[in-house]
């Protein structure tokens, strides 16, 4: 009864209460952590919420527990629970503005968070901006794979063309490099205009997959996936016997652009795009394609128009993210992107969950996560993950988290009285 | 001039020809039925008027144009909205979308207008949404519209289909057995729905149904179909009493 009750108190707290607790832990973790993690017989802070003792000192994980509970468990349920009233009522008094300034508050609020905590470690501020990126990814091949309801197995590919073409741009137009000669704009207009590259690298990644597309909407019939793998190899094979560009050495010297704020902002864009998309009539059309193609032409929906246009999409935000991936390593080769890489993506789509946005937020960061706990395995990694999936593909088909709506408004929405009524409403 | 013209339509299936020398005028406004024993090449011959089946011989024209060859969105988009005999609703989606998304031909913000959330999108998908209740409101299924599909009574997934079909905003409804598995009450709303639709909207309607009484009460010339041969035409007193229907179909067991 008592549990009941304090989960129902939970169950009021809006997004900002659980944002402004999360960023007053980080707080603490800043204030005190060190000093708690040698109290709790820790080397440092476990850097990533001890995931990467599991394997490598398992002995430390009790320890590790406890910290967690201390710096992060504990304090964001007290302030959560006890902020929930003046959380929800700054909730609702942002709501009044247009949905842009709640928004930006609470994405505001989010990223100084996540800022000072990647602050507390190197290793912390890269695995962040790789999970990010996934992110991007998953959520790009979710409108493929879970909205459209193909099965395309080009991803790795787009990322590719797009950390190409973006690290060409870059280091052609603003570094010294040995190959492509001085510097074509100055340097320092580099950071400007990096949006642009991305851009570009993203249409570049969408003009290749036509490449796909075009054979493989022409006719009914399961041609994607085996058109998509084939793409998949051949830009590998391509990149690896084009010199100028490093061959399967690979491409070096971009420059460093993409910090945190950069992914970040990115990826807000990204899921914001795609959400907008998704859920507009023209977006929906993918999920009338998908669950029955011969109702959608008999009410008007030019099917293969819209396959084409939602699988050069995704390719977009493919080629946006390749081009990120690129300029965080800031080093790329073509082994990169081959069927490993595809394993963890589609890994991510699945485990997350189909058509939905927050299945692809939870697939990222989860693998990611899963990623990192298992990389004391090396090899073996990559029998783990393979299997998980088709653990989830049997046991849930769907994933995780599928076919849910992502609406911001009722996500920013205050959680108390009246307000949680109307979430029970149809929407209308 | 009529507005659909089937002229010598013929139709083969590999080996199997499904419909033969088959001829059809509809002038706007009117009542038409079909009517045929199962596998008589009915919904076959749907299918040929709405581009899923390109005929093999003859010709289909709509308003005078020939529209044999064009893909199904095309023709849909031409004016014929059509239902299904077996349902086919889209299982994800809930009543309110599937009215939406048949205005997918008359969406005119694009790709970024979709992406990007422009105010012209907010305002067709408003003006969309407004037509898509009026017509839940017409077919008595307003109160569903944020439902899921799938829950739905066989009655309603009919009238969701039903209301689909008019958000295209046909001047030719084609309805493929629309009575199929509803009982007495659904029967008698069904038939009143289809009268207002036709009353309210000055549509054409082409019918297919097993009920007679339906049939003879809605339509004002039927024709009979048999081995993908039309065999009588006339109005509901000449069918009903035209020897070889009654030979042909109506003793066959067939209700
Ligand atoms: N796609 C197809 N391929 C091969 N044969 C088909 C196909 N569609 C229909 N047929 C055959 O064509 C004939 C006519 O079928 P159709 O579905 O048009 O009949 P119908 O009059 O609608 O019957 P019912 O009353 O059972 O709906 C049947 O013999 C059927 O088996
Ligand atoms: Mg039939």
């Amino acid at each position: 009864m008592d549990v009941r009750r304090t989960m129902r108190g939970f169950s009021q707290v809006p997004l900002l209460g659980w944002l402004v607790a999360a960023f007053i832990s980080v707080v603490i973790e800043i204030q005190w952590g060190t000093p708690l993690a040698q109290a709790l017989g820790l080397p440092k802070i476990p850097v990533l919420f001890g995931v990467v003792l599991a394997l490598k000192q398992p002995h430390l994980l009790p320890g590790a527990v406890v910290y967690l509970l201390l710096v992060y468990g504990l304090p964001i349920a007290l302030i959560a629970r006890l902020g929930a009233g003046i959380a929800n009522q700054a909730a609702g008094a942002l709501l009044r503005l247009p949905l842009w300034v709640s928004a930006a508050v609470h994405l505001g609020l989010f990223y100084a968070a996540l800022e000072l905590w990647s602050g507390l470690s190197d290793y912390r501020d890269l695995v962040l901006r790789f999970t990010l990126i996934a992110v991007m990814v998953t959520l790009s091949l979710n409108v493929i794979n879970g909205y459209m309801g193909e099965f395309s197995c080009s991803h790795p590919g787009f990322m590719a063309v797009g950390a190409y073409a973006a690290s060409v741009l870059s280091v052609d137009l603003f570094t010294k490099h040995r190959v492509f000669g001085e510097a074509l704009l100055p340097p320092a207009l580099g950071p400007f205009l990096f949006p642009l590259v991305l851009i570009i690298a993203g249409l570049v990644a969408a003009v290749s997959a036509l490449v796909v597309a075009i054979p493989s909407f022409r006719t009914r019939g399961d041609y994607l996936a085996i058109i998509s793998l084939a793409f998949m190899f051949i830009i590998k094979s391509l990149i690896e016997n084009l010199e100028i560009v490093g061959g399967a050495r690979g491409l070096g010297g971009q420059p460093d652009w993409a910090g945190l704020s950069t992914v970040f902002l990115w990826t807000v864009a990204c899921v914001w795009a795609i959400n907008n998309f998704v859920r507009s009539t023209l977006g929906k059309a993918l999920n009338a394609v998908r669950d029955n193609e011969t109702a959608a032409t008999a009410m008007t929906v030019d099917t293969r128009y819209t396959k084409i246009v939602g699988f050069l999409f995704a390719a977009f935000w493919a080629g946006v993210a390749g081009g990120l991936f690129a300029h965080v390593l800031r080093y790329v080769n073509p082994g990169t992107f081959g069927i490993q890489k595809l394993a963890e993506v589609l890994a991510m789509v699945y485990f997350g969950g189909l058509n939905s946005v927050y299945g692809s937020i939870v697939g990222a960061v989860g693998i990611s996560l899963l990623g990192e706990a298992l990389r004391p395995l090396e090899i073996f990694k990559w029998i783990i993950i393979p299997l998980l999936l088709i653990l989830v593909m049997i046991y849930r088909p769907t994933g995780l988290v599928a076919f849910k709506e992502f609406d911001p408004k009722a996500v920013l929405r205050p959680k108390n009285g009246p307000e949680r009524e109307r979430d029970a409403l149809p929407r209308g | 001039m009529p507005f659909l013209e089937v002229e010598h339509v013929t139709h083969q299936f590999g080996g199997l020809r499904a419909v033969h020398d088959y001829n059809l005028a509809i002038e706007p406004g009117h009542i038409r039925g079909l009517i045929g024993p199962n596998g008589a090449g009915k919904t076959t011959i749907f299918n040929l008027i709405t581009g899923i089946y390109n005929p093999t011989e003859g010709n289909v024209r709509l308003d005078g144009t020939r529209i044999n060859g064009l893909a199904p969105h095309r023709i849909a988009s031409m004016g014929i909205g059509r239902t299904f005999q077996n349902l086919l609703l889209w299982r994800h989606m809930n009543v309110l979308d599937h009215v939406k998304m048949a205005h997918f031909s008359r969406i005119r913000y694009g790709l970024l207008g979709a992406v990007l959330g422009t105010p012209r999108r907010h305002r067709e998908e408003r003006e969309i949404e407004d037509k898509a209740r009026t017509l839940l409101e017409m077919l008595d299924i307003g109160h569903l519209a944020g439902q899921a599909v799938t829950n739905l009574p066989y009655g309603a997934q009919r009238r969701v289909e039903m209301a689909r079909a008019l958000a295209t905003e046909p001047k030719l409804l084609l309805l493929d057995e629309p009575t199929a598995g509803m009982n007495p009450d659904e029967l008698v709303q069904i038939m009143e729905i289809i009268r207002r639709v036709h009353r309210e909207l000055n549509l054409a309607i082409f019918l297919i149904e097993h009920r007679m009484r339906f049939v003879m009460e809605l339509c004002e010339r039927i024709q009979t179909l048999v081995f993908g041969e039309v065999i009588a035409e006339g109005t509901p007193e000449e069918i009903q009493n035209d020897p070889k229907v009654i030979e042909a179909y109506l003793g066959s067991g067939n209700e």
